[in-house]
């Protein structure tokens, strides 16, 4: 089984960079009502490096990250089985609250989603949320460093009280990142961040992440074989809610080991 | 009667132009080689449109003028035989005759005359309606034969009908317009009646209503006092009641059906909130008189508080009832067009449930909040019957709320209720209270839809 030469791949590899992986799922069964839409995934993401899932439409992908910060909880019928655990804490069954868990789990969206409220307050949203900042000043600083980080700075810095809502598309998805970043996760994930954006939005963006990489774990959905193979490290490969393949980003576009795999990146189905 | 008879030969012709029509169309779609331009109930309709129309155009202005005539007719036939006759008297025998006529009630003993001239009027309305029915079935006929040649392939039938019902609809929302503007003109003209007599000035900042006036110069009456702000300041209390009523529960209820119900809960209780709405405001009425006013009087008592059997509490509170389902169903419907995402916006950045309400559910709906508050408020202001009822007629200027007050609407009523002379000040005075609160609701209004507006704006 293929999947088995990968986990060992995976292991040995990233013993050299950090012993342990900073989430784990094992056996991760997802159901909506009766249809099961994740069937016994087993998942390791290492630290501070960039993974991204790829797969046709449809395949679970979005519903695996759910998982990961417990978004699914937030949909009605939505049922999860398995473990999942987050530095070695279970997400689920270890009593850890959902709230908290968000607070160290961030989550980037495909749509670009700022709320109706300055640009200022948008960022500000997380840290006053969660009383990280004590004073005005911190405030500020938090809220600069933050834009800053998503590269957005330079753009917004004379109309931070302007609503984030009349940014443009590329700049309110560079919004959301610094929105998620101001509350200094430890893992953030995106669900096809760049779906909506044009080429020269899309580039910032990938550039954004591989800066982000030293200071966050992320863990990205994207339908661009490109864009995974250009900011990711780890590549995972879902088909009809089965964890087909994962590996090295490169290992995995150049000798893919599941037939199903090849088809997908050859273009062959999908 | 005769008028029924008439109106269903039309109405026949109109089916009958219809079947035809479409069946020409038939018969040419079977023959001819090219074509028809339209589908085939489009020339029925244009048959039928052409027989039905016109007739009732002719019928509707032949009923509107023909009695003038008719009473022109007569005038001039009694100018003929007395000269000397005044345009009052002239009306009055007018009059007479068409009762004659029409067997009504004379204001005379009948002469010889006057039965002549009732013959010779009730001959006039016969010969004319003969004529009318005559004129209106002949022309529907020809209408019914011309439009039936008239069908061809290339005939744009869809066209002109269409053309014909757009203006049909154009017509029906001039009627509206048209009815809003005269009504509102003719309270402008009274108004400005009012202010004939009685200064604006003391209309709009005095501060004792007292509306009797002498109805002649020999009477004793009230001299007259149209200080219009202790009934504003009625309004404002019952209305600042209401609102502190209904605010907080409609608001609360909303954001417990938008977000914390479940669906079947709320596809149960939003309708059932809406009935509230639907119960008539009488009932409510006599629910605040003659239930809610003397349960306050009496634990009023008990508390060693004078509460007077009529006050602004007991009408503003069962108002206030009376308005929840305006806010709390409104406001549900824009919480819950608050888009999901954000939500999970809120969600994933680690807040709670009550921490996404509050700070961005709620403030992204505000607008439409503000706006659902504002409509429902000037419908309180606007409202009557449970004023009239259950808070009184004694205009005091006062801010208890244990007090009686009343309101502009209650005085609008009592100004016009029982027998007044319509040009006095006490009438009239109806007319600028009307007018002052139709300006201050249209107000309300405009603000609250353009606040709904331009939250609409924002997720579209
Ligand atoms: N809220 C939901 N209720 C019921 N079924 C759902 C729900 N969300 C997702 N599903 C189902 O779960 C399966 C996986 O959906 P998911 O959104 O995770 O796919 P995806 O890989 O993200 O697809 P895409 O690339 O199109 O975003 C699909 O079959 C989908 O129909
Ligand atoms: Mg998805």
């Amino acid at each position: 089984m293929s999947y088995a030469m990968d986990m060992q791949n995976y292991t040995t590899q990233s013993e050299t960079a950090t012993s342990e992986p900073k989430i784990m799922a094992r056996d991760v069964n997802v159901f909506y009502g009766p249809s099961q839409a994740l069937k016994s995934i087993q998942l390791d993401i290492g630290a501070n490096e960039v993974t991204s899932l790829i797969g046709p439409s449809g395949c679970g992908k979005s519903t695996f990250l759910r998982c990961l910060n417990r978004m699914n909880d937030v949909i009605e019928n939505c049922t999860v089985e398995g473990r999942i655990s987050l530095d070695g804490v279970d997400l689920y069954n270890s009593g850890l609250d959902p709230v908290l868990l968000r607070a160290r789990v961030g989550m980037v969206f495909q749509k670009p989603n700022p709320f109706p409220k300055s640009i200022f307050d948008n960022i500000a949203y997380g840290p006053r949320l969660h009383g990280t900042v004590s004073n005005k000043d911190e405030l500020d600083e938090r809220v600069e460093k933050s834009l800053r980080r998503a590269g957005l700075w330079d753009e917004v810095k004379d109309r931070l009280d302007k609503p984030g809502t009349g940014l443009s598309g590329g700049q309110q998805q560079r919004l959301c990142i610094a929105r998620a970043i101001a509350i200094n996760p430890e893992v953030i994930l995106m669900d096809e961040p760049c779906s909506a954006l044009d080429p020269i939005a899309t580039a910032k963006i990938e550039e954004l992440i591989d800066e982000l990489r030293e200071r966050f774990t992320i863990v990205i959905v994207t339908h661009s074989m490109q864009q995974a193979a250009r900011v990711s490290q780890k590549t995972a490969f879902f088909h009809l809610g089965e964890l087909v393949e994962v590996g090295e980003t490169d290992r995995l576009f150049t000798s893919p080991q599941d037939d199903r795999t090849q088809g997908y990146i050859t273009g062959r189905f999908g | 009667m005769e008028q029924l008879a008439l109106f269903f030969a039309l109405l026949f012709l109109t089916v009958l132009g219809f079947i035809l029509g479409k069946g020409r169309a038939v018969a040419l779609s079977g023959h001819s080689d090219q074509p028809l331009h339209s589908r085939l109930p489009y020339y029925g309709l244009y048959t039928a449109l052409w027989c039905g129309l016109p007739s009732l155009i002719i019928m509707a202005g032949w009923m509107i003028f023909e009695p003038q005539i008719a009473e022109m007719l007569v005038a001039s036939q009694l100018r003929d035989s007395n000269a000397s006759i005044t345009p009052d008297q002239l009306s009055l025998y007018i009059n007479d005759v068409v009762n004659l006529a029409s067997g009504g009630i004379l204001s005379r003993e009948p002469d010889a005359a006057l039965l002549s001239a009732a013959d010779n009027y009730s001959l006039f309305r016969q010969i004319s309606y003969f004529a009318m029915a005559v004129v209106a079935i002949a022309f529907s006929l020809l209408a019914l034969f011309t439009s039936l040649k008239k069908i061809n392939p290339a005939l744009r039938a869809r066209n002109q009908v269409e053309k014909v019902v757009s203006i049909i609809m154009m017509i029906s929302s001039l009627i509206a317009i048209l009815t809003t503007v005269g009504i509102v003109f003719s309270l402008i003209f009274e108004t400005l009646r009012f202010f004939d007599k009685v200064p604006f000035f003391d209309f709009l900042f005095g501060t004792h209503w007292s509306p009797q006036t002498a109805l002649r110069s020999d009477q004793v009456g009230g001299s007259g006092s149209f200080g219009a702000i202790p009934l504003f300041a009625g309004t404002m209390l019952i209305t600042f009641i209401c609102m502190v009523v209904a605010i907080p529960v409609g608001l609360l209820s909303a954001i417990y059906m938008s977000e914390y119900a479940g669906k079947k809960f709320r596809a149960f209780a939003k309708p059932v909130l809406e009935v509230l709405a639907g119960i008539p405001t009488v009932v409510y009425g006599f629910f605040a008189a003659l239930t809610v006013a003397p349960f306050f009087r009496e634990s009023g008592t008990l508390l060693g508080l004078s509460v007077s059997s009529e006050s602004a509490l007991a009408a503003g509170m069962v108002m206030g009832i009376m308005i929840i389902p305006f806010i709390s169903s409104l406001s549900d419907d824009v919480m819950n067009s608050v888009p999901q995402s954000l939500r999970d916006a809120s969600y994933a950045m680690g807040a709670t449930k009550s921490e996404t309400i509050t700070k961005v559910i709620i403030p992204a709906a505000l607008p439409g909040i503000v706006g659902a508050v504002l409509l429902a408020m000037s419908r309180a202001i606007g409202e009557t019957m449970i004023v009239v009822m259950a808070a009184g007629l004694a205009a005091n200027l006062t801010a208890n709320p244990l007090e009686a007050v009343t309101t502009v609407t209650v005085q609008i009523v009592t100004l016009l209720v029982g027998d007044q002379e319509f040009d006095s000040a006490k009438t009239l005075a109806a007319f600028a209270l009307g007018l002052l609160l139709f300006v201050v609701t249209l107000v309300m209004n405009v603000v609250a839809l353009r606040v709904v507006r331009k939250y609409r704006e924002k997720y579209d």
